[in-house]
């Protein structure tokens, strides 16, 4: 089943189109990580999605409901701006417990539950004072915190550790991985190690079309170039056995920063053969030899500089 | 409906709004009275006041409840607007609206819990001022009949309401707090020229007002039930006009 199903969805902003017939599909119970360029629609569509704002044209459906036409999806969503705002006069135990309140969860399991998730988010201490006095990141947290109030079955997240720190980071990541399986959670982001580390799907749009919807691990080797990376003790030799390789008809491009050669190759057989036997008859001491392994964030460059070149037929 | 008219009332007393109307009522409540006996006392102590004081006739009761009147729409007005005017767009602005909304929270509990929690502190305020008014103008002039008293504040909360309604309104319609102080205070400038017209001004607040004045003081006088009608048919138009725009927003 679909937790998410877009069709065709468009969304103008004056002259600029932030949608432009956007289509796909989010399986159920999968972490996605929704990837694009500044500007690309990401935060639009999760605005159309959480009912904030309505489309131009298209159809959504979330959890099997129809946005737009169900009240009832509020109930089945936990949403986190990208930039959580809260009453700053609120302490972060009240504005829990609005929340909850407004999720009709009735005391003691209201209690119980903001305690909970004040622990989850790390604020068990700063909950007894005002969220106007909270860091960005502690904002962000409690927002995460917020979401999760009535273990929605369809999490929908803009940025969720954008303005973490690389502690507060990797424990939001964590608790996000640790809800594979029991939600489905949606996860726009520009922060593509993230999506590296957590996301089982992902998809990447551009000027508001999707531009490929897989597998995190079939998309980069889908879109993955074939690289050997050489590193070696005389540094001296290494501009001429350089020189050498970019004569090779299986090499493509050749990079030597001194230290490494890296090498993109044609055809990587031949090239995992021959790099080495070069580098051996040109008297150079290899200490370490790899094939690279192509990160996400290649992928997301080459897919969005190819544009349309890149696009599922 | 409950949740967001808590939320609202707990704002009310946390960001002190409910002390302000509350203290600023009671002050004109105290006051007003007090002013009205001792005005031609105080004009007598300005240089060349004697002369003036003595064309001033000796201060009655209706100078008492001109002055509660006059004092209590000029200020309750202006406090009506400034709280009013923020209350929907800076929670647009700052995003604190779309934080709820993304919840199972209707739009229209959202509006009108606003305009309800703003009505609970001005009857607060109201209550703190008739009383003071009352018993002040009890010690320093005459007994006011109770009914009529009531009557007149009762009146007052309407006409508040009013200017809180289209504040809520000019609130709705804008996303920053400047723009939607523009539009209230433009609202107000408009009912104010609408009034000029004499026919209008017995069917809008002044002749509220006028009713007001003669009910407190047990006099006469024809009840102005067309302006009764006429405001409280704005405030619940401005209100319904508010949840419908605010219904077909993106926020």
């Amino acid at each position: 089943m679909n937790a998410i199903q877009i069709e065709r969805l468009t969304k103008s902003f004056g002259k600029f189109r932030a949608l432009n017939g956007l289509s796909l599909t989010v399986e159920a119970g999968t972490v996605f990580g929704f990837l694009g360029p500044n500007g690309a629609g990401k935060t639009t569509t999760l605005r159309i999605l959480t009912g904030l704002a309505h489309a131009d044209g298209g159809q959504a459906w979330v959890d099997g409901l129809e946005v737009g036409k169900s009240a009832e999806i509020p109930s089945r969503i936990g949403y986190l701006p990208e930039d959580p705002a809260f009453y700053a006069w609120m302490t972060g135990i009240e504005a829990l417990d609005n929340l909850c309140q407004i999720h009709r969860i009735a005391n003691p399991e209201r209690k119980r539950r903001v305690s909970e998730l004040l622990e989850l988010a790390g604020l068990t201490e700063a909950g007894k004072r005002r969220v106007g006095g909270y860091s960005r990141g502690m904002k962000q947290r409690l927002g995460l915190a917020q979401a999760l109030i009535h273990r929605p079955q369809v999490l929908l997240l803009d940025e969720p550790a954008s303005a973490l720190d690389p502690a507060g980071r990797k424990e939001v990541l964590s608790l996000i991985e640790g809800l594979r399986g029991q939600c489905t959670v949606f996860m726009s982001t520009h922060i593509l190690a993230d999506v590296e580390r957590i996301c089982d799907t992902v998809a990447i749009i551009d000027h508001g079309q999707l531009i490929i919807n897989a597998q995190r691990d079939a998309l980069i080797t889908r879109y993955a170039i074939p690289t050997l990376a050489l590193e070696v003790d005389g540094v001296d030799q290494l501009a001429g056995l350089a020189a050498e390789v970019r004569q090779m008809t299986w090499s493509k491009a050749v990079e030597d920063d001194g230290r490494r050669l890296t090498v993109t190759v044609n055809d990587l057989a031949t090239a995992q053969r021959e790099l080495l036997k070069l580098a051996v008859a040109a008297g150079l001491v290899v200490t370490h030899y790899e094939q690279v392994k192509p990160s996400l964030e290649d992928v997301f460059l080459r897919i969005v500089e190819n544009g349309k070149e890149a696009r599922p037929s | 409906m409950m949740t967001a008219l808590t939320k609202e009332w707990l704002e009310q007393r946390r960001t002190h709004r409910l002390l302000i109307v509350s203290l600023v009522f009671l002050l004109f409540g105290l006051t007003s009275p007090l002013l009205a006996k001792f005005t031609p006392e105080m004009i007598k102590m300005i240089p060349g006041g004697e002369q003036i004081s003595l064309i001033i006739p000796p201060p009655t009761v209706i100078d008492a409840v001109t002055q509660y009147l006059k004092n209590m729409t000029q200020f309750g007005m202006i406090l009506a607007v400034l709280m009013g005017m923020g209350m929907v767009s800076q929670e647009k602005d700052k995003g604190t609206a779309a934080m709820v909304l993304a919840k199972p929270l209707s739009r229209t509990a959202f509006i009108l819990a606003k305009p309800a929690a703003l009505a609970i502190t001005f009857l607060i305020g109201t209550a703190l001022a008739a009383v003071a008014g009352y018993y002040y103008t009890l010690l320093l002039f005459e007994t006011l009949p109770v009914g009529g008293w009531l009557a007149l504040n009762g009146l007052l909360l309407v006409y508040f309401g009013v200017y809180a309604a289209l504040a809520v309104l000019a609130s709705t319609l804008n996303r920053s707090s400047l723009s939607s102080g523009l539009t209230a205070f433009g609202f107000v400038i408009l009912l104010v020229l609408i009034e000029i017209i004499p026919a209008a001004k017995d069917l809008l607040t002044g002749g509220l007002l006028g009713w007001a004045g003669n009910l407190a003081l047990g006099a006469g006088g024809e009840p102005a039930w067309g302006a009764l009608a006429v405001c409280l048919g704005l405030i619940v138009a401005a209100l319904t006009a508010s949840v419908l725009i605010f219904r077909r927003q993106e926020i």
